[in-house]
């Protein structure tokens, strides 16, 4: 067995988990946190593929992801809290009168 | 040797805590498991000589995002119906929509790769250097992307506000 290989499957197991988070859970928060794993699976087939390339082009891709993280969280959690203040309910489901 | 075990066992952790992402009930507990995947790979970073990125990995996700995360949490003290049901109408689809894509893309991954070679270790001095010398206008980007990022948080917050008379 190839340990490049298995990370690299593990990269794409990890990022299909937290698009399975996001597509099945109810609760708002547990979304948001399936999302930042998605991003970490992102990160570890950068470093993976860093292995036979760049490791630095590699390293500050990974270090742009970060920002980008931060900058969505810090924009999601207002979004959730004018939601929870408008419903009182972080159910994904009490939002269905959202849609257009 | 010891290196290939510590790899395969902080790579073991962080499926693990990915799963339990999805199994756990309370947001609290999903954070934890979250953060437990955040520093197994960590681990793995630093496995695989990454050790900026490991550093980084453990002073922004965990040390920023998911503080924040535990925090909003604690704060929104809600109890409703998503604590008791954890999953909607998806969970079939969703499972299913998971296995064709860790068979499709999984399987092109485990095919493309070629064998396994140690790179070298990668510390914070060469990322520094890198980083400001050939990267310096990604650099001024991210700062005028988290710029753009706190005033729409701001700006968001004052949606919400009523109006000012």
């Amino acid at each position: 067995m190839d340990s490049l290989q298995l990370l690299g499957w593990s990269a794409v197991v990890l990022f299909a988990l937290g698009l399975l988070g996001v597509i099945i859970r109810r609760n708002v928060l547990v979304m948001l946190m399936c999302m930042e794993l998605m991003l970490n699976a992102v990160n570890l087939s950068l470093v993976v593929f860093a292995q036979r390339g760049d490791p630095a082009a590699a390293s500050v891709l990974v270090f742009l992801v970060f920002v980008v993280a931060a900058a969505e969280i810090a924009i999601a959690i207002p979004i959730v809290l004018l939601l929870v203040r408008h419903k009182r309910s972080l159910d994904l489901g009490s939002y269905s009168d959202l849609r257009g | 040797m010891i290196d290939l075990f510590l790899l395969y066992a902080f790579l073991a952790s962080a499926l693990a805590g990915a799963v339990l992402m999805l199994v756990l009930r309370h947001p609290m507990r999903v954070a934890l498991a979250l953060v437990a995947t955040m520093l197994s790979l960590a681990g793995v970073y630093a496995m695989l000589g990454a050790h900026a990125i490991a550093v980084f990995q453990i002073l922004i996700y965990v040390g920023a995002v998911m503080v924040f995360m535990v925090y909003v949490i604690m704060l929104l003290d809600v109890r409703d119906d998503s604590l008791v049901h954890r999953y909607n109408w998806m969970l079939v689809p969703g499972v299913a929509a998971f296995a064709l894509l860790v068979a499709g893309l999984g399987a092109g991954v485990w095919g493309g790769l070629a064998p396994f070679v140690a790179g070298k270790a990668y510390g914070v001095k060469a990322f520094a250097t890198a980083f400001l010398n050939e990267y310096w206008l990604h650099f001024e980007l991210v700062s005028v992307l988290l710029v753009a990022a706190v005033v729409a948080a701001i700006a968001v917050l004052e949606v919400g506000r009523r109006p000012r008379g």
